[in-house]
């Protein structure tokens, strides 16, 4: 009775549903980290607690050359796209709104409009060409790919900071006599740095979870973790995809929590 | 003579502004554009015999979009395999929607009605999801309700059922997986319009005698409807698309459209079939995303 704002919002049957979702959302994942410490090989029959997959899967000379080849393509495409979608976002924002600008907006987001297995088979072919007109099968497909559709991600939290950012410390610097480059480097770009990383990050967690577009763009012999595991799957389960799946995760968990920390608004 | 400076000075913060995005620009359009132009062409060339294509216009793509060519008197039938892919990903896709708005609703309505704290800590909750690999919550979907899953082993030890319940590979367990997998999508959006909704709204309104159910659906659904246009679209585009979630809980017999543009790609050996199959699943994606742009500008011009 004290506050009655709270059985205003209250709708029946919503908070129930709720707590459900929650449950629902983890309990799955929750099931596939336990099962990665299983002592057999059953995904359902518990069998003791053993920690033997983690070693397994790590010994595994395959698990490991993937492993090694998604974090290269992870590393570079992050890199690649955050240079540019911090380039591009200095020169979208904090300026009058131009037609151009929205063609701008509408390329950078291109990435998030477009099915993936669209996009995946469209590089299919025009990579397929380039392989068979240059000869070069190496990773640098996968990793232009890559940079491209993680543009959009590593945008938004720059493009965030940048508009919440005061534009007169740029002109006051300039007043001071500063080369537009001692501005960029000394004023612009320690603002604009959490947005930078908080972009890398997303960026490199976007590039890990390909599927799609990898599939389709890599050579032969060039399975990244993520479709190292689809094959795995398929053939047959065994808890040493639960412990890589388990590993994964910690590893987004991580990533995410440096981000939220990175963004969150000081109060 | 100021106006020309001024002039001459916006003329050059224009033209930067093209200078520094031309690098983002130029990946975009090799790397994710540019190649969208390209499978159009394809769409309309005649096929090679080990996979790419010939360059031969050819409509036979488009019509073996729809028709099949019978092996015997040449004749074209409506092709009743690509029709109930067509059929099967349609449905999945808006099931999915509107299942993931029922359950989505409340949890962003829960959501936005804690305290700022408990509201942070929740919608962190269901970021994790959504940044986490869909390979592996799939995974995970499919290590529970496979035959010998977690679900069936648990059910048979409790003697609830004598033989395992089949849910895998069907039509229900994609909807089933397609529906955890996108849930976030919807929620999010949501939640952002659930959080500028002013709830002294429903003071007034329960003040002027209306029902729980009224209020409902007389001022919370009209005012929150941008959020759930945005939650449905981001739904359904990639529903509507997904490859690797029927891969995994569908089986290979009940394919949706991606899989079905990939098999042309693999086994198939028809390129411009698959490509054409492309184009039309773009133009779906393109007229959905039409209707939420004219849904959105009539909702904020009413607003």
């Amino acid at each position: 009775m004290a506050d009655t704002r709270f059985s205003v919002s209250r709708l029946p049957g919503f908070s129930t549903i709720a707590v459900g979702v929650f449950i629902i959302l983890y309990l799955p994942i929750l099931m596939l980290v336990i099962y990665s410490f299983n002592g057999g090989n059953s995904i359902a029959v518990w069998e003791g607690f053993s920690l033997q997959w983690y070693p397994k899967a790590w010994n595994n000379e395959q698990v490991r050359d993937v492993t090694m080849r998604s974090l290269t393509i992870a590393s570079a495409a992050a890199l690649i796209s955050t240079t540019v979608a911090l380039m591009a976002a200095l020169g979208t924002t904090r300026r009058k709104q131009t037609k151009g600008q929205t063609f701008v907006y509408l390329m950078i987001n291109q990435p998030l409009m477009v099915p993936e297995i669209v996009t995946a088979v469209a590089l299919l072919i025009v990579f397929a060409a380039i392989k068979v007109a240059t000869g070069y099968q190496g990773l640098g497909y996968l990793i232009l790919a890559h940079s491209a559709f993680c543009i959009p991600f590593a945008y938004l939290p720059i493009r965030a900071r940048l508009e919440g950012m005061d534009l007169t410390l740029e002109t006051a610097a300039g007043d001071l006599y500063a080369t537009p480059w001692q501005t960029f480097r000394h004023v612009t770009l320690p603002i604009v740095m959490p947005g930078a990383i908080a972009g890398l990050m997303l960026a490199f967690v976007t590039s890990l979870d390909d599927v799609i577009i990898t599939l389709f763009v890599k050579s032969a012999g060039q399975d990244t973790l993520p479709t190292y595991m689809l094959a795995q799957i398929r053939r047959s389960v065994s808890a040493e995809v639960n412990a890589i799946s388990t590993l994964l995760l910690v590893l987004t968990v991580i990533l995410l929590t440096g981000f939220f920390l990175l963004t969150r608004k000081r109060t | 003579m100021a106006s020309l400076a001024e002039q001459r000075a916006e003329r050059r913060t224009i033209r930067n502004g093209w200078l520094l995005s031309l690098p983002a620009l130029i990946i975009l359009i090799v790397a994710a554009a540019g190649p969208l132009l390209i499978i159009v062409i394809y769409s309309f060339l005649t096929p090679g015999s080990y996979g790419n294509v010939v360059w031969e216009f050819s409509w036979d793509a488009w019509v073996g979009v729809l028709y099949s060519r019978d092996i015997f008197d040449g004749t074209y039938k409506l092709a009743d395999a690509h029709l109930s892919i067509f059929w099967r990903s349609v449905k999945l896709a808006l099931l999915t929607t509107m299942f993931c708005f029922v359950v989505g609703f409340p949890t962003a309505w829960f959501i936005a009605t804690r305290t700022p704290r408990a509201r942070t800590a929740l919608l962190f909750l269901i970021t994790i999801p959504f940044w986490t690999n869909l390979l592996i919550r799939t995974f995970a979907i499919n290590q529970i309700i496979r035959n010998e899953g977690v679900l069936n082993t648990a059910l048979l030890y409790l003697g609830v059922i004598d033989e395992p319940l089949v849910i895998i590979y069907s039509d229900f367990a994609v909807f089933l997986g397609m529906t955890y997998v996108y849930l976030p999508l919807m929620v999010l959006p949501l939640f952002a319009a659930i959080d500028r909704f002013d709830m002294r709204l429903l003071e007034a309104s329960y003040d002027l005698y209306a029902t729980r159910w009224q209020v409902l659906r007389r001022i919370i659904v009209p005012i929150v409807k941008p959020g759930i246009i945005a939650g449905s679209i981001l739904v359904f585009i990639p529903a509507l698309g997904a490859y690797v979630t029927p891969r995994i809980l569908g089986g290979g017999r009940n394919m949706m459209i991606g899989n079905f543009i990939e098999l042309q790609f693999g086994q198939g050996r028809n390129w411009p079939l698959g490509a054409a199959l492309s184009v039309t699943l773009l133009v779906i994606v393109g007229a959905a995303l039409m209707l939420y742009v004219r849904a959105s500008m009539r909702t904020t011009n009413n607003g």
